[in-house]
């Protein structure tokens, strides 16, 4: 009873990852996939924190802090790659 | 004391997750790619940032000795920073690559001026 | 010149160690100190990152206050958006826009298209000169006077106390 917060945020969640993967299959260009994997990094970072809540282990977020910084050179590779200057 | 910075940062989180609901739903329904990038990445950007402030609220037991507020602020000082970098960089991509816009668009001025030679195409040096 | 470059960035990298660290150790404090001291002369020795900034107590004043108005400005911005997208008849109106800024230093320019992309519903595309051109989800007006009053003006009068 406690935690039905975090569980009515943790279903929201499931259903934004879910839309974004609809938007990743379906996208007609590069950009739209490109934009759906960066909205869905976003939401697994959230993920990743409610997570670390849920186990009280503080240590997850490093975790987090990387794979955004991960996500954010993908992206930006991925954006130069298909404007054609790399 | 406590319940309340407890009930503040569950609905701090409540609203992060409906922030980013709601930027997942523009990405689904929006006409074209241009406002896609609008409501998919910057709604997110703010629910990122309040779920963080909310999640950070609720672990007040121990923010003594367990390092939770600066490893969140570190997060989110880092979304703020890199979110419209990222997004700056696919919506350029995008216009270079002469994605049509969406039959909705009333003005583009940067056609217009591309065409008067007074800016030059959008690409790498 | 050089001394403020190396002191701003070793105050950045600091207060990053600070906040990963988490603890007020004489040990770890002073070995911050020293990474940080390093770290700053080694990398910003030749960079022109913080050079406009104003080191006056006015200016952080107005850093503080700025923070305070992009942050209503991001909520009112997305409220906005929310309504269009939830909304079924989706009342969009795109438009690509053109905006001038008298801002002259390339930090506040940076700051400034970052502040605009930020907020939901404008988006810097390019950025030639004086010129900026925008995404604006719902163009209010087409011409260039209008569009930089509605978008513009709010962050530039306070991003020009902090870089002179």
């Amino acid at each position: 009873m406690d935690n039905i917060v975090i569980y009515i945020s943790i279903a929201m969640l499931m259903a934004t990852l879910l839309a974004g993967l609809i938007r990743f299959v379906k996208g007609p260009s590069v950009v739209d996939r490109v934009v759906a994997f960066d909205s869905m990094t976003v939401t697994s970072l959230v993920m990743i924190g409610v997570i670390a809540f849920l186990s009280n282990r503080a240590i997850y977020l490093d975790v987090a802090v990387v794979y955004g910084f991960l996500s954010f050179l993908g992206v930006v590779i991925v954006a130069k790659y298909i404007q054609g200057g790399l | 004391m406590k319940e309340t910075l407890e009930i503040i940062g569950q609905i701090f989180l409540l609203m992060g997750s409906f922030s980013l609901l709601t930027a997942a739903i523009g990405l689904l329904r929006m006409p074209d790619v241009y406002n896609r990038v609008q409501t998919g990445t910057k709604a997110s950007t703010l629910g990122a940032i309040l779920s963080f402030i909310g999640l950070a609220l609720m672990t007040y037991e121990n923010w003594v000795e367990i390092n939770w507020v600066g490893r969140f602020a570190v997060l989110v000082v880092f979304i703020i920073l890199t979110n419209p970098v990222s997004s700056h960089v696919l919506m350029r991509a995008a216009y270079a690559m002469k994605i049509p816009l969406s039959k909705l668009t009333t003005v583009d001025k940067l056609r217009e001026d591309i065409n008067n030679k007074i800016v030059e195409e959008p690409k790498d040096e | 010149m050089k001394i403020k470059n190396i002191f701003v960035s070793f105050l950045v990298i600091m207060i990053g160690w600070m906040l990963l660290t988490w603890s007020l150790d004489m040990s770890s404090v002073l070995l911050g100190i020293g990474i940080s001291l390093a770290l700053s002369i080694v990398l910003c020795n030749s960079c022109t990152l913080f050079n406009e900034i104003n080191l006056t107590p006015k200016a952080f004043a107005y850093f503080f206050w700025y923070i305070i108005v992009f942050m209503i400005e991001l909520v009112k911005a997305n409220i906005d958006v929310t309504r269009r997208v939830l909304s079924p008849s989706m009342p969009i109106n795109p438009g690509i826009v053109k905006v001038e800024t008298t801002l002259k230093s390339k930090m506040a320019r940076l700051i400034l298209a970052n502040s605009i992309t930020l907020t939901p519903g404008t988006f810097t595309i390019e950025i030639n000169d004086d010129a900026m051109y925008i995404h604006w989800i719902d163009v209010e007006s087409e011409d260039v006077e209008g569009a930089t009053n509605a978008i513009v003006r709010k962050f530039e009068k306070l991003l020009e106390v902090m870089y002179g």
